[in-house]
């Protein structure tokens, strides 16, 4: 088999991205107005961050083939602990010096991703043992117990470290020297720079022999052990990579919103993650940012021009529309709008 | 006992390894005796966590002994649950999410038949009851139908996360028809808010704990007769067993998935519908109860009808005795990390009979 070449779309791919981005620089809101409020630069930044937490996500369900309904607690504790480390690092006794220095909040988003990826390593090594469901319950319930714990302000409320269900506000913007990388036509630059390495690392993950020993992995683990594959310590090593993945796009997003709160790192949260990409298609990395902007502007839709015409139905219906539409695409593209190759139906079952 | 999940690959390849006296991905020796020691050792460090956590408060015996009861009547309703789980998983082997939603569909719609609080007699409100039931039966044989069974050829993920996609579309609705606000369901006994108290020894009993108990035995004992006594049930037993076999003696296992469904609905009604009068329904009390049914059904190994209902007796004892002694932000917290290391320590389920 030859290898598909992945650098032209890549780079095809980064050429609308920064010409996208010149144009909104240039012309702040045409987006906007062009596609009547329907896409703006905030929403573009998100899809962008999606699309980081998402190929970390891909790469574990749909090549490695473990499932995780937990994704959104790592982007929480990126989130969280960038907002901590900046915001409330007087209470650690952190030095002011250190809290104002330009590149504090880069070292803080490195070190969380490390963290996080070096916990989720630990689990991941406990937990991936477990095969099928098990693993999927096993993210759930993680998922939920970060939750808890972020609401709970981390079991300590006298330092009121995370604030509860409230959350932080104030979280400061990303700067390089004395230039704040604002406003938001700047910083989407930032987001998507991150984002179009990560897809570049997912492709060439994808790409290389541990993306074979993966696919290989998804198909049947016992031949993946067999040929001498250590299958569990790949599948905690792609958990650890997605973990950290999510852990950078949480510490963007807070430097982004410059506020966090718990409930954006909830169960449902994680759900979204989930539906996002199986929209896109799992086993792609491609799947990722077109997962991502394919559900947020449906959500746009929904909420700005579908639902606006219908005076007596509020925003409640988008929960109900989201789950339908989870339900029918799962039902009848189950490999995702957008697939590389198809995903293998296990016979035999009702 | 081997999960679905389990393929007969493995037994296969265990046979043509190069070595045949050993199992198939020998477990260190440690983890051999891990198991054994675990299950005491596990229940050691609890008990003496939530003994030193209550001692903090001047906790005696008959706070343990009220926590403990208290216990009881939430573990009831979680047990009911989690036999809802294990009834689909062992025909279907989906793990249906969707589970939730039909736990608070039973109660929200009773309200909605009896049309508020104003109207209640006793037989307004077991008729209402009982349509509930039958039309959260209904909605979960029609999810089966329309959703599940169509996609019946997919992998297991995409089933789940299907029944995931029902759980949001269902409780959208919900929120849709029933607004956010909590409703209140009468006391079985007195047909009111408030509810009769009863003091035996010295703790306190709602009179409603005691439909849980005795609407809790009723059900899981129809259950059995239902496994046990009818042709459908059999059937149901046997799709659980082998579904190839049993479509090869002419079981319809597709119905029998269905009923499965069914069988879940009404489980999923009744345990929310008994449950209601002491708590406030809303139209997302779903996800708490399904997720703590769910763990409930791991405990006991998502395959064992008894199991699940000493999971469930087991998690609501403990989480009970939890919630007394911690923060009260902490109290959900219990159900989950237990679902971690029960998931750890033995995935196979705890409280399963030791035959493998």
């Amino acid at each position: 088999m030859t290898q598909p070449r992945w650098g032209p779309p890549w780079l095809a791919m980064a050429a609308v991205v920064a010409a996208v981005g010149v144009w909104e620089l240039a012309q702040p809101g045409g987006l906007a107005r062009l596609s009547r409020g329907l896409i703006s630069t905030d929403l573009l930044i998100r899809t962008g961050l999606f699309t980081i937490v998402l190929v970390g996500l891909n790469l574990l369900m749909g090549y490695a083939g473990q499932a995780s309904l937990g994704q959104a607690a790592f982007y929480g504790m990126g989130a969280f602990a960038s907002a901590i480390l900046t915001v409330r690092g007087r209470v650690l006794g952190i030095p002011q010096d250190l809290l104002a220095a330009w590149w504090w909040p880069w070292l803080v988003m490195g070190l969380a991703a490390l963290a996080v990826g070096g916990f989720a390593l630990v689990v991941g090594l406990a937990i991936l043992r477990l095969r099928g469901h098990y693993l999927a319950m096993a993210t759930l319930g993680l998922g939920i117990i970060v939750y808890i714990v972020l609401r709970e302000n981390l079991g300590m409320p006298h330092l009121n470290l995370t604030g509860g269900f409230d959350g932080i506000v104030g979280v400061p913007r990303l700067r390089v020297g004395g230039a704040e990388l604002w406003p938001v036509q700047v910083y989407y630059f930032v987001v998507w720079a991150v984002a179009l390495t990560v897809v570049a690392l997912g492709l060439g993950v994808v790409h290389s022999p541990v993306g074979r020993a993966l696919r290989a992995l998804h198909g049947s683990e016992l031949a993946t052990e067999s040929v001498g594959v250590d299958v569990g310590r790949l599948k905690a090593k792609i958990f650890a990579l997605s973990a950290a993945l999510a852990s950078v796009a949480g510490s963007l997003y807070a430097h982004f919103q410059a506020a966090v709160v718990p409930d954006t790192f909830g169960f449902v949260p994680s759900l979204e993650l989930v539906v996002m990409s199986a929209v896109g298609g799992m086993s792609s990395i491609w799947g990722a940012p077109f997962g991502a902007l394919t559900v947020l502007l449906l959500e746009q839709l929904l909420r700005t021009h579908v639902l606006g015409l219908l005076p007596a139905v509020s925003g409640e219906l988008e929960p109900v529309v989201f789950g339908a539409l989870l339900v029918v695409i799962m039902m009848f593209w189950p490999a995702g709008l957008v697939s590389s190759r198809k995903v293998q139906a296990s016979p035999g079952s009702s | 006992m081997r999960s679905a999940a389990e393929p007969a690959t493995t037994e296969l390849a265990a046979r043509t390894r190069r070595k045949p006296q050993e199992p198939f991905r020998a477990p260190p020796a440690a983890r051999r005796v891990l198991p054994r020691i675990v299950r005491p050792a596990a229940l050691a460090v609890v008990g003496a966590g939530l003994w030193l956590l209550g001692r903090r408060l001047g906790y005696g015996a008959p706070e343990y002994l009220q926590l403990l009861v208290d216990g009881t009547v939430t573990g009831s309703v979680y047990g009911l649950v989690a036999v809802g789980f294990v009834v689909v998983y062992r025909v279907t082997g989906v793990i249906n999410f969707a589970q939730g939603a039909f736990v608070m569909l039973g109660p929200m719609l009773t309200i909605t038949f009896l049309g508020g609080i104003g109207v209640t007699g006793g037989v307004p409100l077991a008729a209402a009851a009982a349509t509930a039931v039958v039309v959260t039966a209904g909605i979960a044989m029609a999810v089966h139908r329309f959703t599940l069974h169509p996609a019946r050829q997919a992998s297991a993920l995409t089933r789940i996360i299907i029944t995931v996609g029902v759980y949001i579309s269902l409780q959208g609705l919900a929120l849709r028809a029933w607004g956010p606000r909590p409703y209140v369901m009468p006391a079985f006994s007195t047909l009111q808010m408030e509810d009769r108290l009863l003091q035996v020894g010295g703790v306190v009993v709602q009179a409603q704990s005691l439909w849980v108990w005795a609407v809790g035995v009723v059900t899981v004992l129809g259950l059995i007769l239902f496994f046990e006594r009818t042709v459908a049930g059999k059937a149901m037993r046997a799709c659980a067993v082998n579904r190839t076999a049993a479509r090869l003696m002419g079981i319809r296992v597709d119905r029998m998935a269905t009923l499965a469904f069914g069988l879940a609905g009404i489980l999923g009604a009744v345990a929310g519908i008994v449950l209601a009068p002491s708590t406030r329904p809303t139209y997302d009390m779903g996800l708490e109860l399904g997720l703590k049914g769910f763990v409930a059904a791991i405990a006991g190994g998502l395959t064992n009808l008894p199991g699940a209902v000493g999971g469930g007796l087991v998690l609501g004892i403990l989480e009970s005795l939890w919630a007394g002694v911690t923060v009260a932000g902490f109290k959900d917290l219990f159900a989950f990390v237990m679902l971690i290391l029960l998931l750890l320590a033995r995935p196979q389920g705890w409280l399963e009979a030791g035959h493998q």
